[in-house]
């Protein structure tokens, strides 16, 4: 990843255009040719560097529901649970932490009675509570990290 | 005051976020990712059969109503040098936390922050706060930097630092 890579994730954070030629107006603005975007957004995309590039949809907003849900999940099933739970499409991520809570997800809905029902197929499947920790209030949502190293 | 009137705003309000099954078409052929193509709303109204002029109004109105909450890249903060990536959860009065979560929330080194329920006795924690920084000692720098923030109404919390990213993929709706 070089100088230009970082500006771009960083730029593209922000926002992006909805017009007919986006990325030509924002090369314009790297000072960059529009390919020389697609092309990187495409490796840095490949290479996982991004996870994606597109609209961020808000599942309440579209009827749905999302919601965090927490697991304590023994060493020795971890791999399978893991499967399991990311074999669901309403399972958006799940991190591994360390802690007695060591696995965390999220789900989105396409409504909210879902999330109920995926928590209780998961708890049947797997024999292990879930702690479903949906949010009750938002403070700030503005994920940004500066692409600095 | 006339709350008929209020009542009718309120409403208008819901309703500018009501979907139709071709906004629903283009989320869903949007949400694993924009074309990479130098005319990609183009690209999406030739998928749908709709017109460039008609998918960019759609998806204009759908940002407005905060139906799409940005559009943009969503960085991999490990593969960005941020190792140090910690849920940092709270035990504050209930009383006080849309003030505690709004002062949290407005630290610039804070990405997420929400008010979650507490499950006694397992799970004491009601505000939570997500920190992102280069390495764990920085990350729990920040942590401090929050316990500071909160005082006395820091009544416990924990960091839960992520070890592994299980799956990532966003929201996915069916078709």
């Amino acid at each position: 990843m070089d100088a230009i890579d970082r500006d771009i994730i960083n730029t593209l954070q922000a926002g992006f255009p909805i017009s007919e030629r986006p990325y030509a107006e924002v090369a314009a603005g790297l000072g960059i040719e529009e390919t020389e975007l697609l092309q990187r957004l495409q490796v840095l995309l490949d290479e996982k560097k991004l996870s994606r590039f597109g609209p961020m949809y808000h599942a309440e907003k579209l009827g749905g529901a999302f919601s965090l849900v927490a697991m304590q999940v023994p060493e020795e099933i971890y791999e399978q649970v893991a499967e399991l739970v990311n074999s669901y499409a309403e399972v958006a991520h799940n991190y591994q932490r360390d802690h007695a809570f060591n696995m965390w997800f999220v789900l989105a809905t396409e409504t909210p009675q879902r999330v109920d029902e995926v928590n209780a197929e998961i708890t049947r499947r797997t024999g292990l509570p879930v702690f479903n920790m949906p949010k009750l209030k938002e403070f700030y949502v503005g994920l940004r990290l500066d692409a600095h190293r | 005051m006339n709350t008929a009137v209020d009542d009718k705003t309120l409403q208008a309000d819901v309703n500018a976020f009501e979907l139709d099954d071709i906004d629903r078409q283009i989320v869903v052929a949007t949400q694993s990712g924009l074309p990479l193509d130098p005319r990609p709303y183009d690209v999406l109204a030739s998928q749908l059969g709709l017109s460039a002029a008609d998918v960019m109004q759609r998806m204009r109105r759908m940002q407005e109503t905060g139906v799409i909450r940005r559009i943009g890249a969503v960085p991999n903060h490990y593969a960005l040098g941020y190792k140090g990536n910690g849920m940092t959860v709270w035990n504050v009065p209930d009383e006080h936390i849309d003030e505690l979560g709004r002062r949290v929330g407005e630290l610039e080194f804070v990405s997420h922050c929400y008010h979650r329920p507490r499950h006694l006795p397992d799970w004491p924690y009601n505000l939570f706060a997500m920190v992102h920084a280069p390495t764990r000692d920085e990350a729990l720098q920040l942590v401090e930097s929050i316990a500071n923030l909160l005082g006395k109404h820091d009544r416990g919390h924990t960091v839960l630092f992520s070890s592994r990213i299980l799956k990532k993929t966003g929201l996915r709706f069916q078709p």
